[in-house]
């Protein structure tokens, strides 16, 4: 995997890039607020689609267009627009109440399960409207897992935990799940602390353990696409550098969406960082240069503590 | 993998069948408990229909099907819920009042929190059994076939008073007190609860004592809350049989308590007032209780109905009373 | 007094002093104190009525009912007949197994049921199909238990139990019944179950179902699979609650099961419960001071203590739940 030098290449070649098809994106974009279309332009689909020859074999996963959320009367998201490229991680980051994990959630409806709220625009994953009436939920769940803020291990044991997913798509045969769970495990790293004790209840793990639980639960389902929601936020330092390290290993293989508070864990972990605030995408862009040499007021004021 | 996908794939429909089959299931059992509740009150309204006049309602009990009345018994039920909720309330919001506002979390609080719980608990004909040996017998400290009476003078009249009680109304009402009183301690200790302690320790700050903080305070905000939770309670203290059968609510009886039987008497002999907690009584789910081990039919089954009709009437307007009380206040108060 | 524009120096002292106000306080919360105990008076109440009748008398002239029968006869004959003149037995277990046979109905009816609609009402409805649902639940809950046994005297034997089973399957259906009574008593705690299910249902935490759907779930795979069992010592303690409150019902069992008392499991035929049997004494010219009316209270001893330890046993594992998660 060399995607860290390539991190390292982007911003030279990307920024100038992106500003200048700004003007150009205006005219093709819909009638929004006229202040936000330079924003807009530099978070357009296209206007990424161009970084991408640098990342080789990457393509999009996701792409979201135009999404408003409403919670009830209360519009949540305004004309969000992004791209998120396969086997990648994007940090999004922004002050409390800006609308990143509801943005977040978008991505797997699991804002569905809340009365009263309602979407607009179009999310593709691998080219397949999420929104499209046809599609299934539970199917789309199954392939785009979640990690909450809080752990949430199941009253069971760790055993029955991970093997949840699985179970729940038909898989019955112990030795195939026994696999699965070795499996999971190993890849959340938590397997040489608990393979011994499998049948415990989830419950008695300790705070880094149950989220690292959580992720391997996520896994075991074989999701493309992975949401965390301030996965590490509860957390010690030491279990939020193996959550860290953790997710610098799954995105060889997994496309990782993560929202965080914290500005050094999203440069750490990211490729990409999309800045949200009061609902709206600021900015979005390769972690580096967004953290280096933003384009928005605002997010040089969020990035450099001003507010928030 | 992508095999693991097709295979889950073909598996999804038969999970989402299995949803909905459980959401029917689910609802079904909702269902057939509104269903029973139509059925029953279908039943029982049809079989009472042309029996629930005016008539009904103003005469008393008789052998004869057509003259039977329910009179007496819905007099009884009416001063027997008055009396209980004249004991039950006072006791019961000060308790709440005390354990909420005043006691620090020790020992005794423990106890009587899980003390109430545990009588809420306890079936209401042990309750039945209660007052009959402490109110109506007085643990038979009394001796004699003849009931020793207390009389006490007032200014325009004697106030006589049986010892023991007997199967009187204010024994009936103490025993139906006790009964619901933890009912209403819990249910009012939760709308006190629901006031913000903001507000009593704006009203504290401000140098106002205890009692004056919860009298202008705390009460008036608790108070829709705790009304709500009184009136429940009353309507079931209302329905309640088992007790008052212990206790000794008449079988049959043709006279209203203290023989009031209108606003009228109560003017022109104030007095009676006074006889009506000692008097002899029944009551409606008492009298209906009767009715139906009669074994003339039309008493059993269209006699009866009636009775459960007009038992049901009152409940509902109680009901509604609290739904009025909750649903006006509730949004008119929203922390 | 104190409310004078300008108190001289004196009054605002913050010493401690004997006002009418602070007395006043005193008083008050003495008074509400009093109303406190006084649910510790209602018990001690119970247990002195019942033990003193029950198990031993402080007064030497009078004798409680275990102090002629032996506690050993009553746990273990197995006829109760007080009644009779000669060969009076009083082996509690006939009232048991009405008490039993009639519960057990009920539990079988009105758990299932309660449950489903518990999980309905708090997994699957809407909030405005919940807010139209609950209330009419509580309805069911406020209809008076007679109503519920002139229900089962009239409707449930006659046009539910005799078609199945007497017209179609040719048992024979009396019509003073248990299976009738169990089956109301069951509609009656249907509402109780469903409410307090409900209510541990909802207690658990929103996370773990937002978990579930997050792994791909269905509502059934997260209602059953996970919000079910992370709820079940809940649902056990409202179980208990129910079955407490079944065994100590009264009117129903009583217009409905009929007076006989029988060691026959079969549902179709009369059978006497423990609180049916309190009634039948206490409304009978049963003389006082006789065995059998003491016999009451023994049978009621019984009962307090079986709902008792139903309760206590519900409470703890309600408090075992609520520390899980709170």
């Amino acid at each position: 995997m060399n995607q860290p030098s390539q991190n390292s290449t982007k911003p030279e070649s990307d920024s100038p890039g992106l500003k200048q098809s700004a003007p150009l994106e205006e005219t093709a974009n819909n009638d929004e607020s006229t202040n936000a279309s330079p924003k807009r332009s530099l978070v357009s689909g296209s206007n990424f689609d161009r970084s991408k020859p640098d990342n080789k074999n990457a393509s999009t996963m996701i792409d979201v267009r135009d999404v408003n959320f409403y919670y009830g009367d209360v519009q949540a998201l305004f004309n969000v627009n992004l791209t998120v490229p396969e086997k990648s991680v994007m940090a999004l980051i922004g002050p409390s109440g800006c609308g990143k994990s509801t943005f977040l959630r978008t991505l797997n409806r699991m804002n569905d399960i809340i009365d009263g709220t309602r979407v607009e625009g179009t999310i593709k994953l691998e080219n397949q409207n999420i929104y499209d009436p046809t599609i299934d939920v539970v199917a789309l769940r199954s392939r785009v897992g979640m990690v909450f803020q809080k752990s949430t291990p199941f009253p069971k044991s760790i055993f029955d935990n991970i093997a949840f997913g699985p179970r729940l798509s038909g898989t019955t045969s112990k030795s195939k799940l026994t696999e699965i769970v070795e499996r999971s495990l190993q890849q959340a790293a938590l397997w040489d602390e608990v393979k011994d004790r499998l049948s415990d209840s989830a419950m008695a793990l300790s705070g880094g353990q149950q989220q690292r639980l959580c992720i391997a639960r996520t896994l075991a389902t074989n999701p493309e696409v992975i949401l965390m929601d301030e996965p590490a936020s509860a957390l010690d330092p030491a279990s939020t550098a193996r959550i860290e390290d953790l997710i610098f290993e799954l995105r060889k293989q997994y496309t990782i969406v993560i929202v965080t508070h914290n500005m050094q864990q999203a440069a750490r972990v990211s490729q990409y960082t999309a800045f949200f605030y009061q609902g709206r995408l600021i900015e979005v862009g390769p972690t580096k240069e967004l953290f280096t040499n933003p384009t928005e007021k605002q997010t040089e004021d969020y990035i450099t503590g001003r507010f928030g | 993998m992508s095999n693991n996908r097709g295979e889950f794939n073909s598996k999804i429909n038969s999970r989402h069948r299995t949803s909905k089959l459980f959401e029917l299931f689910c609802l079904s059992a909702v269902l057939l408990a509104l269903v029973v509740l139509c059925v029953l009150l279908f039943s029982v309204i049809s079989k009472a229909w042309g029996w629930v006049d005016v008539d009904f309602l103003t005469s008393h009990h008789s052998r004869k099907p057509e003259d039977a009345g329910i009179k007496a018994a819905l007099w009884g039920s009416l001063w027997l819920i008055l009396l209980t909720g004249l004991f039950s309330i006072p006791i019961g919001v000060g308790a709440a009042l005390y354990l909420e506002e005043y006691s620090r979390k020790n020992r005794l609080t423990t106890f009587i929190q899980v003390n109430l719980s545990n009588l809420a608990g306890v079936p209401s004909i042990v309750y039945g059994i209660l007052g009959l040996t402490v109110f109506a017998r007085m643990f038979d400290m009394f001796p004699g076939e003849q009931q020793s009476v207390m009389t006490i003078s007032l200014l325009i009249t004697d106030l006589s008073i049986p010892l023991p009680f007997g199967p009187t109304l204010i024994t009936g009402a103490m025993t139906l007190s006790l009964l619901i009183l933890p009912v209403v301690i819990i249910s009012s200790q939760e709308s006190l609860r629901s006031v913000p302690p903001s507000l009593r320790h704006a009203s504290l700050a401000l140098g106002a004592t205890e009692w004056q903080t919860i009298r202008s305070q705390v009460l008036p905000a608790a108070l829709p809350g705790i009304a709500t939770g009184v009136i429940l309670s009353l309507s079931r203290a209302i329905g309640e049989t088992a007790p008052l059968l212990m206790v000794g609510a008449a079988s049959f009886i043709t006279a209203t308590p203290g023989g009031i039987d209108g606003m009228g008497d109560i003017l022109t002999n104030p007095g009676s007032l006074l006889e009506v907690p000692f008097s002899k009584y029944t009551c409606m789910p008492m009298q209906i209780y009767n009715w139906v081990k009669f074994a003339k039919v039309e008493f059993q089954e269209y006699v009866t109905s009636a009775g459960i009709v007009v038992l049901l009437g009152v409940l509902l307007l109680m009901n509604a009373t609290a739904v009025y009380i909750r649903m006006r206040f509730q949004n008119k108060i929203q922390w | 007094m104190s409310s004078s524009p300008s108190p001289p120096s004196t009054d605002r002292s913050l010493e401690f002093r004997r006002t009418w106000t602070r007395t006043r306080e005193q008083l008050i919360k003495f008074v509400l104190l009093l109303c406190a105990l006084l649910s510790i008076l209602t018990t001690i109440g119970i247990l002195y009525v019942l033990l003193t009748n029950a198990v031993y008398s402080p007064n030497s002239k009078a004798t409680a009912f275990f102090q002629e029968v032996s506690i050993w006869d009553f746990v273990t004959d197995t006829k109760w007949t007080p009644q009779y003149a000669q060969d009076r037995h009083f082996g509690i277990l006939p009232l048991l197994i009405g008490t039993l046979k009639i519960t057990g109905i009920a539990a079988l009816i009105g758990l299932p049921i309660g449950l489903a609609g518990a999980v309905y009402l708090s997994e699957y409805a809407a909030p405005r199909t919940r807010n139209m649902i609950k209330p009419t639940l509580e309805v069911l809950a406020g209809i008076p238990t007679v109503v519920y046994g002139y229900f089962a005297l009239i409707f449930i034997t006659p046009y539910i139990l005799r078609p199945i089973f007497s017209d179609l399957l040719g048992f024979e259906v009396k019509i003073f019944n248990a299976a009738s009574a169990g089956i109301v008593v069951g509609i009656m705690i249907i509402p109780m179950v469903s409410s307090l299910s409900e209510d541990v249902l909802r207690s658990v935490p929103r996370s773990l179902r937002e978990a579930g759907y997050a792994l791909g779930g269905t509502r059934f795979d997260v209602s059953t699979k996970i919000v079910v069992p992370a709820a079940l010592s809940g649902i056990i303690a409202s179980f208990l609650l129910a079955i407490s409150r079944a065994v100590g019902e009264t009117m129903a069992v009583t217009i409905a099961a009929g007076l006989y008392t029988s060691n026959s499991l079969n549902p179709f035929e009369p059978s006497q419960t423990m609180t049916a049997y309190i009634v039948n004494v206490s409304s009978g010219d049963t003389p006082v001071g006789s065995i059998e009316y003491k016999s009451l209270y023994a049978v009621a001893f019984t009962l307090f203590l079986a709902t008792l330890a139903m309760n206590i046993l519900s409470q703890w594992v309600l408090k075992r739940f609520r520390e899980e998660y709170q």
